[in-house]
């Protein structure tokens, strides 16, 4: 039989995504017997590989890096899941959005520093003026909210996806755990 | 004795006495429309649009707040339409400022996180604005953090109709509104500002709340407001025993 892609990527946010991902705990079992992992933090894989089933994408699209990644992603992936607030809809990273990015650098680098006070631009992607949610640059096939979201929405999406069905979330064993927040 | 109507509401047929919204009528017989600026003993003002409704005979949407009920109507609360409809309005307020759920001191209370929730709102398909807006920790004991306000103005109804003292005011129009102290005073300046906490209990997201309360902390009641209302427009809340 041949297994499903998956991948999962880490944009900007904090990575209790990821770790909700994990704490679907034995599900992961079921969903690693029909599926490969095949790129993200939890494997070792340098480039974006093609021809992906699905994408877990968390965090927000913040960095030069993100922008170009994402679009990558999109290409390669046939569906893409906006995974938590931040890739829903830009969540703590979009806090800074009211900020010139200049201004914010200083303020963290400069003014916060009390060594080395400059904003770091060597091996850094430079910052997008506004971090957004991925669905501002590509288009989102499903989207699962909340900080993080809950484990067991996370398990019913990827059940219903590897069963070859689109998870509806307004099924009532989640709806009530579709929430920002 | 007022007048007594009959109506459709959903196609059951409903006996009800004149004067009230057709939002009122509906919530008496157990049917649910959406609204976030209606509270119980304040005036309706129809701010939000989210309790819209479909009336027969009539070609565009009414809120059901501020629609008073009539003789022979016939309306309809839920349908395609009025959810499509429901859920843009609901998504603009989102969009319109700065909802951060995860860090806020409502998450989890907020009555509008709970409506994206129950009207199964999973993202917002228009682009956040991210306005700048004022944060005002000047009072003693409360916030007001304009980020998380809807300008659903239950805080301006609240003092102005229940505690008699007019702190709160929206200016401006459109996008650029803000809630205003006092003619754009701080809230630690006003001089009006009783400090009853009634702005605070009524507010139904973060926007005004209380200091010292985390994330996930700050739930709210407004059903002692409403009683204290409904008890003063019926003349009784001087009576001994009334406690809030």
């Amino acid at each position: 039989m041949n297994k499903a892609k998956v991948a999962t990527v880490w944009l900007d946010g904090c990575s209790g995504c990821h770790m909700s991902v994990l704490d679907i705990d034995e599900v992961l079992i079921d969903v690693l017997h029909k599926a490969d992992i095949v790129y993200g933090p939890l494997v070792d894989a340098q480039e974006f590989p093609e021809g992906v089933d699905v994408t877990l994408t968390e965090g927000a699209v913040s960095s030069q890096h993100d922008y170009k990644l994402i679009q990558q992603i999109r290409k390669r992936t046939k569906l893409l899941i906006a995974l938590g607030d931040c890739a829903v809809t830009g969540n703590v990273p979009s806090m800074r959005n009211t900020i010139p990015t200049k201004r914010l650098l200083e303020r963290a680098y400069v003014e916060g520093a009390d060594i080395h006070q400059r904003a770091p631009s060597d091996g850094v992607p430079a910052l997008l003026r506004h971090a957004v949610p991925v669905q501002e640059i590509v288009k989102v096939d499903l989207h699962l909210p909340g900080c993080p979201p809950k484990p067991a929405l996370i398990a019913f999406a990827l059940t219903e996806l590897l069963a070859g069905r689109k998870p509806d979330l307004t099924n009532p064993s989640v709806a009530g755990l579709v929430k920002f927040g | 004795m007022p007048q007594k109507i009959s109506l459709r509401i959903d196609g059951e047929l409903i006996h009800t006495a004149a004067g009230q919204s057709i939002l009122d009528a509906a919530k008496a017989h157990n049917k649910f429309i959406p609204a976030l600026c209606h509270m119980k003993g304040l005036s309706s003002v129809g701010a939000c649009r989210l309790c819209i409704v479909e009336v027969a005979g009539v070609g565009r949407l009414l809120p059901a707040c501020t629609t008073p009920v009539q003789d022979g109507m016939s309306v309809t609360t839920q349908s395609d339409k009025l959810r499509r409809y429901r859920r843009i309005a609901l998504e603009l307020l989102f969009a319109e400022r700065n909802h951060v759920c995860a860090v806020c001191v409502s998450n989890g209370f907020c009555e509008l996180q709970g409506l994206a929730k129950r009207l199964g709102v999973t993202n917002v398909r228009y682009p956040y604005t991210y306005p700048k807006v004022p944060i005002d920790l000047t009072h003693p004991r409360y916030t007001a953090d304009q980020n998380r306000c809807i300008l659903c103005s239950r805080c301006v109804r609240v003092c102005a109709e229940v505690e008699g003292a007019h702190v709160w005011e929206i200016s401006g129009r459109g996008v650029g509104s803000r809630l205003v102290c006092e003619l754009n005073r701080s809230w630690g300046e006003s001089t009006n500002c009783t400090s009853c906490g009634k702005c605070v209990q009524s507010c139904p997201t973060g926007a005004i709340a209380e200091k010292g309360f985390a994330v996930e902390e700050m739930s709210k009641r407004t059903d002692p407001i409403s009683r204290l209302a409904t008890l003063r427009a019926a003349g009784s809340d001087n009576k001994p025993g009334v406690i809030l």
